[in-house]
């Protein structure tokens, strides 16, 4: 039981490991740096956006940053930060001893950082980063874009890459690993979501790489995939695009919602509701997030019967979004709650995402998406569920889990210090972009009209406010590691159930080893 | 001091101010105001259903809310394990989970009711008494006036607010950034199909007082229609991500009486038999060079640089092609650069425009090569000769 079933030492260890803790870690603290430089690339944003004039970049690099904040968030802070929960957890909560591919598993990390560093570089290239948005709409992406669109192709073929090895390890560890006993339907709800999910990334993502490679001919093979001059469609990129993106958004909501069901009824010290209707709607979700790609293109010119069904199948995914908050606060109901940091960051997650939810409805409305869409009510809305959904159950699960990897407990007044700055500055920079969208502020640009600048100077206030807020995060994580209180043996929570709280804290390097029996 | 206070004060007295100007419904309607923090129900009837939607869904969703968080915030105070609350341990009810499905569907249908007929109405673009073809440039809009005898009128809408305003040397005028130098005028209370494209990326022509939004993509064209029913100035801007002055290419729409309508447009239609006249003069170098520094600072500044020096474009300063051959600088300028952000200007500026302002480039920035250029020689160029 000794220095070969230990660690390596020094930083071979990291580049050579296979261990899914290690590999948790690593993607956590990458997807954390990502976040960071996301979060700077939005405050060079709403710094611009703080007064109507141009300050402090041009348009052209404005554009840049709204891009290159899209692309790092999505697939550099929050689908990692996902993966390396998954990773760290999964085997822990199924008693599995590992990843079904712990060498697959080294190589879909390792690719990451190179493949950021290489979109991050194209910054410094002659022509400028990205700058055609996040959603890179052909013709503006292909013959109009500059000459560092081939690495940002190839990086999205990287991340693609990366992403896909991720979900098939999931899938295999998931279905080969369980713990004798340990069947589908008694799988905590985390481990069920990433299941989803990860078929959803194997079914999508190599849309989206068709979607690149189409571009990259056109850019540098002659083809016309795009260009209606050449016989194409430059809607037909949205079509493809949307194919993978959104399915894409549940991808990263999903897992979100494992969380919130795992931490809810640890500290409602009740089990959750609906456990088998949570599993079911996660489905259906799924299912549904494959028929509804067109509401993100109402006003690209669909032929009505088409805009219709895609109306009506849109507006289905409430119900089964519904069901889910209405299980998390029937969870809540009649427990005997304490308010510890996960669980503010799990109820500040049901609220606010609940209010994306329903500008959601508003939003699938396609007569009036014609005067929501592309205006700031949509980035308001898919702030509330990225940022208040996705980071916010992210937070919760460090905050939550935080003891059982690292063996110590965080600050908890810093946590909750955390929380209430980062719901304040959220909701100071997020809710009255509902406002300049109705009022007729297209999203994406660099300047304003007059009548604009009251709600985006408050905004900008509350994005540096929720900006700085994460920087105390870093520091109590910083803290709890290198001095932190020695967490309890083993439940860090009173109420918290599953098989990663039979496990010592901080958990072992090598963990069920045999194979717990689960009744 | 002062001063400040007297910003405070504004700041203040403005949600007021707002409110006294939405009770006279004019302004309210032809732009947005301070603090505004909803939809414009906007000036045609569309617009008013569009508003009404909205709000219905709106309040639904307010209610639905009241409930939803209003039992999550009186569990949170109340079943705490500080006041002694001890948890129950009920976890599934067949019944309550078919509840809560079928109800909000039964909700949803009732919603997709009055949105699948708007829907409809938006769509219906027939039996329209007037055609505008509007075509997104980077970054600039065509608007195209068809006649059916075959005698269209067109013309650019350009972004008028300064440089100066933007880099904020001077101050902002009150409509910053919403202002053109030539507006789309329409007659009132007709219905007005648009044909909307695009000439370069996709754009989108969104004007919310008129309840239209729609993409312009190139090789494609979309139908779509308004019908205001108030005269007045509407504005709007680029709704679509389109490169570098996205932000810079708004949207006026004047609608005014039918008869003001008409005499604007016979007024249209007799410029354009002016340039037509001009075609034949013989302009001086001095001439062409003041009507070239025009048209240079509105269609070649944006991406060439104020002067000449280069920027999204090469420069045109001591450029081989402003300083080479004159059919080579033609060509250019007519037919652009296919594959690169260069726009083909030939259907963009008439021939008089075109001959000024290459005269002006192969003269300015130092180019100083000596060459007047004459529309006559646009023309012929144009014609292949």
């Amino acid at each position: 039981m000794s220095a070969h079933h230990g660690p390596a030492k020094g930083f071979t260890r990291w580049l050579t490991t296979t261990n899914h803790k290690d590999i948790g870690t690593m993607y956590l603290w990458f997807s954390f740096a990502m976040f960071i430089l996301g979060g700077a690339f939005a405050m060079v944003i709403r710094a611009e956006l703080f007064q109507p004039g141009i300050q402090i970049v041009d348009p052209e690099f404005f554009n840049q940053m709204t891009t290159m904040h899209g692309l790092v968030m999505v697939f550099g802070a929050i689908m990692p930060a996902f993966v390396g929960l998954a990773n760290w957890l999964i085997p822990m909560m199924i008693g599995a001893p590992d990843m079904a591919l712990p060498r697959m598993n080294n190589w879909s990390f390792w690719i990451l950082p190179p493949t950021f560093l290489m979109l991050a570089s194209t910054l410094f290239m002659d022509g400028g980063a990205p700058n055609y948005g996040w959603t890179f709409y052909a013709p503006l992406s292909t013959t109009y874009a500059p000459p560092s669109v081939t690495y940002f192709i190839f990086a999205i073929h990287l991340m693609g890459l990366s992403s896909i090895m991720g979900s098939i390890n999931i899938i295999a560890t998931v279905v080969n690993m369980r713990a004798p006993g340990m069947t589908y339907m008694k799988m905590p709800l985390f481990v069920w979501t990433w299941l989803i999910t990860a078929f959803l990334l194997v079914a999508v993502m190599p849309v989206l790489a068709a979607c690149v490679t189409m571009m990259l001919m056109d850019i540098h093979f002659g083809t016309s995939f795009f260009s209606a001059a050449g016989g194409g469609d430059p809607v037909l990129f949205q079509h493809i695009f949307w194919f993978f993106g959104h399915p894409e958004v549940y991808i990263i909501i999903l897992p979100a919602f494992g969380v919130v069901s795992q931490i809810i009824p640890t500290f409602a010290r009740k089990p959750l509701f609906g456990y088998d209707s949570m599993v079911y709607a996660t489905a259906s979700i799924a299912f549904l997030s494959f028929i509804v790609w067109v509401h993100h293109m109402y006003t690209v010119g669909i032929p009505v019967a088409g805009e219709l069904f895609f109306m009506y199948a849109t507006m289905l995914i409430a119900v089964p979004t519904g069901v889910k908050v209405f299980n998390w606060i029937t969870t809540m109901w009649q427990g005997a709650m304490t308010f510890e940091t996960p669980m503010l960051f799990c109820l500040g997650f049901v609220f606010l995402f609940t209010i994306g939810g329903f500008t959601g409805v508003m939003l699938s409305l396609a007569p009036v998406d014609f005067q929501y869409h592309d205006s700031y009510f949509v980035v308001a809305h898919f702030h509330y569920v990225m940022v208040a959904g996705a980071v916010f159950s992210m937070s919760a699960a460090v905050y939550y889990w935080l003891p059982k990897w690292t063996g110590k407990m965080y600050d908890e007044g810093m946590g909750k210090a955390h929380f209430w700055i980062s719901f304040i500055g959220f909701n100071l920079t997020f809710f009255p972009q509902h406002f300049l969208g109705l009022a007729g502020m297209p999203r994406r640009i660099p300047d304003y009209a007059l009548q604009f600048s009251d709600f985006n100077m408050m905004s900008s206030i509350g994005a540096f406010i929720y900006g700085a807020s994460q920087l105390l995060f870093l520091f109590n994580v910083l803290r709890t590691i290198l001095a932190g209180k020695p967490a309890p043996a083993e439940k860090a929570w009173e109420g918290a159930e599953g098989l990663e709280w039979t496990l010592p804290s901080p958990a072992p390097y090598h963990t069920f080893t045999t194979p717990p029996n689960v009744k | 001091m002062h001063l400040q206070a007297k910003r405070l004060s504004k700041l203040a007295l403005s949600p007021v101010l707002m409110l006294l100007s939405m009770l006279g419904t004019a302004a309210w309607a032809e732009e947005a105001q301070r603090w505004q923090t909803n939809l414009t129900p906007g000036v045609t009837e569309l617009g008013a259903k569009i508003y009404d939607l909205h709000m219905t869904v709106f309040w639904i969703c307010v209610w639905i809310g009241v409930v939803v968080f209003g039992l999550m915030f009186y569990s949170i105070l109340t079943h705490r394990k500080s006041l002694g609350a001890k948890p129950a341990d009920f976890h599934e009810s067949t019944s309550v989970e078919i509840a809560w499905t079928v109800v909000p569907f039964i909700i949803l249908i009732v919603i997709a009711f009055p949105a699948t007929k708007t829907l409809l109405e938006v769509y219906d673009t027939d039996d329209a008494d007037l055609d505008v073809m509007i075509t997104g440039y980077q970054w600039k809009w065509k608007y195209e006036y068809i006649d059916p005898n075959g005698d269209n009128v067109s013309f650019f809408s350009n972004l008028r607010t300064g440089k100066t305003e933007i880099y904020n040397e001077d101050a902002k005028g009150q409509h910053y950034l919403l202002e053109v130098d030539e507006p789309m005028v329409l007659p009132v209370n007709k219905k007005v199909r648009f044909l909307v494209t695009a000439n370069d990326v996709i754009h989108a022509w969104w004007v919310p007082a008129l309840a239209v939004k729609r993409d312009a993509i190139p090789g494609f064209i979309n139908e779509t229609w308004t019908k205001a029913t108030q005269t007045g100035i509407y504005r709007g801007q680029c709704a679509e991500l389109c490169g570098k002055d996205h932000g810079y290419m708004p949207i006026v729409v004047n609608v005014v009486e039918e008869a003001e309508y008409k005499n604007w447009l016979n007024e249209k239609k007799s410029q354009a038999a002016e340039i037509k006249a001009l075609m034949s003069k013989n302009f001086s170098l001095d001439e062409q060079m003041a009507a070239g520094k025009e048209v240079y600072d509105k269609s070649c500044a944006a991406c060439h640089g104020a002067n000449g020096e280069g920027g999204v474009g090469k420069a045109i300063a001591k450029s081989p092609i402003a300083t080479g051959a004159l059919a080579t600088h033609l060509d250019v300028g007519v037919n652009g650069v296919p594959g690169t952000a260069m726009q083909a200007f030939g259907g963009q500026i008439n021939d008089v425009e075109m001959a000024a302002v290459i005269t002006y480039q192969r003269n300015a920035f130092g180019n100083n090569m000596g060459d007047v250029v004459q529309p006559i020689d646009v023309y012929n160029f144009k014609q292949g000769k």
